[in-house]
């Protein structure tokens, strides 16, 4: 082992995965290409567009600009924890149902978004949603579509 | 490089006496040296679980807000929020969710940016910063604190434990607002804050600071003088026109000295009438930049 990497073990959707990561790398790269889980993804890289949302404990983070080793011992979760096996979790088949998805870059960060706000806020008004989503950028949707079907699955839940 | 997870302050503080420099949600630290920015320490500690570190809690005369408080906990602190409403109004303005909810008050104030949103509050309220070693604490009120662009005069092992605020006196009231182009993930063009007791219809004290418009957070000096002046619109002018006067911006990127310089009075005119408008015990929602619908009605703004 280098010194500069360290084995940590990354608790991801309920699983542990022993990793042994370089001490700078970044949440959203081993999650990408050392766990194996791509749903996450990287827009920016600069802790700007949101793409790279996943949740620590049930809240959001900017997982491109966290350091791998510091999310040891907590709860992650990724776009990929959120399906119960092949049954989609609502705010997947609203967003997919309101047309909330386009080229879909956004998308994961988007539902972790909006995941973390219903948890936190089960009947949010729309200004909530808005602010629940604005750490999130979508180039494509214009985002009306998006707070619907976050709107829809609070009614729904 | 390593990474240590501290889960007590004599943890952390252990650490750092060997070198090591803190990290609490990284938000300045990673992104910084991602960026270039920021070289990134060889040794690091993380202090986002000493549970010590994050609490807000009342002791004698003064509240303490613990460094590790982050700013989704601030907006959410009965305490911050009644009676040091303009920590909070600057918390709601961090970022977004994300930023909020690993961003922490002691990272805003020791990464020492002009920018910061928690400073001009904390300023006003006449906040010290409680810095600790392995051998010894000391408070440093923020005007010693702060040096220059990310700069502070803190020792490399001094850890901030806290930011020692007194107990503001009944009838009293703050408020920040900021100049931003945009709702989130955004930084102050220029910002104000103003504390304000009142004693009736005028002002029995008054304190201002300003955000972005020098190389540190500055305090605006000579308010004394309005001691004693009715809380109304020829006094906040005066602020306004002491901002103004005051202010050393820069031209960047976001703004013109020019344009800052004539903003800065707006926002210093806006921070001390809500202030002066919570101090007389009604309320103006957190935070006064949406209460206010900033280019929305311009009856409100003024
Ligand atoms: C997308 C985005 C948006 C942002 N928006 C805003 C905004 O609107 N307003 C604003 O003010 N800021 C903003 N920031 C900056 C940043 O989020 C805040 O300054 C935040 O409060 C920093 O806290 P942190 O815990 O993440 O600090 P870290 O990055 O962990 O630390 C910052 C620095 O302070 C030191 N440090 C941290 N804690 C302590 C301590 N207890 N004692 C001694 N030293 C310490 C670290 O060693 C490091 O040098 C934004 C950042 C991002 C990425
Ligand atoms: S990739 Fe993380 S915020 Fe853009
Ligand atoms: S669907 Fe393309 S960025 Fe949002």
């Amino acid at each position: 082992m280098s010194t500069n990497e360290q084995a940590v073990t990354l608790e991801v959707n309920g699983i542990a995965y022993p990793v042994q990561v370089p001490m700078d790398s970044n949440l959203s790269g081993v999650l990408r290409n050392t766990v194996g889980l791509t749903g996450t993804k990287e827009g920016c890289d600069d802790c700007e567009c949101g793409a790279c949302m996943v949740l620590l404990d049930g809240q959001p983070v900017n997982s491109c600009s966290y350091l791998a080793v510091q999310a040891e011992g907590r709860a992650i979760t990724t776009v990929e924890g959120l399906a119960d096996g092949d049954e989609l979790h609502a705010l997947q088949r609203n967003i997919l149902a309101a047309g909330g998805v386009q080229c879909g870059f956004c998308t994961p960060g988007m539902l972790m978004s909006a995941r973390a706000l219903l948890d936190r806020t089960p009947n949010p008004t729309d200004d909530e949603i808005r602010i629940g989503l604005s750490g999130n950028l979508c180039r494509c949707t214009g985002y009306a579509k998006i707070i619907a079907a976050v709107r829809e699955t609070a009614v729904q839940l | 490089m390593t990474l240590t997870i501290a889960t007590s302050i004599d943890d952390v503080l252990a650490a750092m006496a060997n070198g090591a420099r803190p990290i609490a949600g990284g938000t300045d630290l990673v992104v910084g040296a991602r960026q270039g920015k920021v070289t990134m320490p060889t040794d690091l500690v993380a202090i986002d679980r000493v549970t010590e570190l994050a609490t807000v809690s009342k002791d004698g005369d003064s509240i303490r807000i613990g460094a590790g408080v982050t700013h989704a906990q601030l907006l959410t602190n009965d305490v911050v929020v009644n009676e040091l409403t303009s920590v909070a109004d600057a918390a709601a303005l961090v970022g977004s969710p994300a930023t909020r909810n690993v961003g922490t008050i002691g990272g805003n104030v020791m990464n020492g940016s002009p920018a910061m949103d928690t400073g001009a509050p904390l300023m006003v309220l006449g906040a010290s910063a409680e810095l600790q070693t392995s051998s010894g604490s000391r408070e440093v009120t923020l005007a010693d604190l702060w040096t220059g662009p990310s700069q502070t005069s803190a020792n490399t092992d001094e850890l901030c434990t806290a930011l020692v605020i007194p107990q503001p006196a009944p009838s009293s009231g703050s408020a920040y607002i900021r100049l931003e182009y945009r709702r989130a993930m955004e930084i102050a063009v220029v910002g104000a804050a103003a504390a304000l007791t009142l004693d009736g219809d005028s002002i029995s004290s008054v304190r201002v600071a300003l955000t972005a418009v020098a190389p540190t957070i500055i305090e605006v000096d000579g308010l004394d003088s309005l001691v004693g002046a009715p809380a109304n619109d020829e006094t906040f002018e005066a602020i306004a026109a002491a901002a103004r006067e005051q202010a050393r911006p820069i031209s960047d990127l976001r703004a013109s000295d020019r344009y800052r310089r004539h903003t800065i009075g707006v926002m210093a005119r806006r921070a001390a009438h809500a202030a002066s408008v919570r101090a007389s015990g009604q309320i103006v929602p957190v935070p006064v930049n949406r209460a206010f619908g900033v280019g929305e009605n311009p009856e409100n703004i003024r």
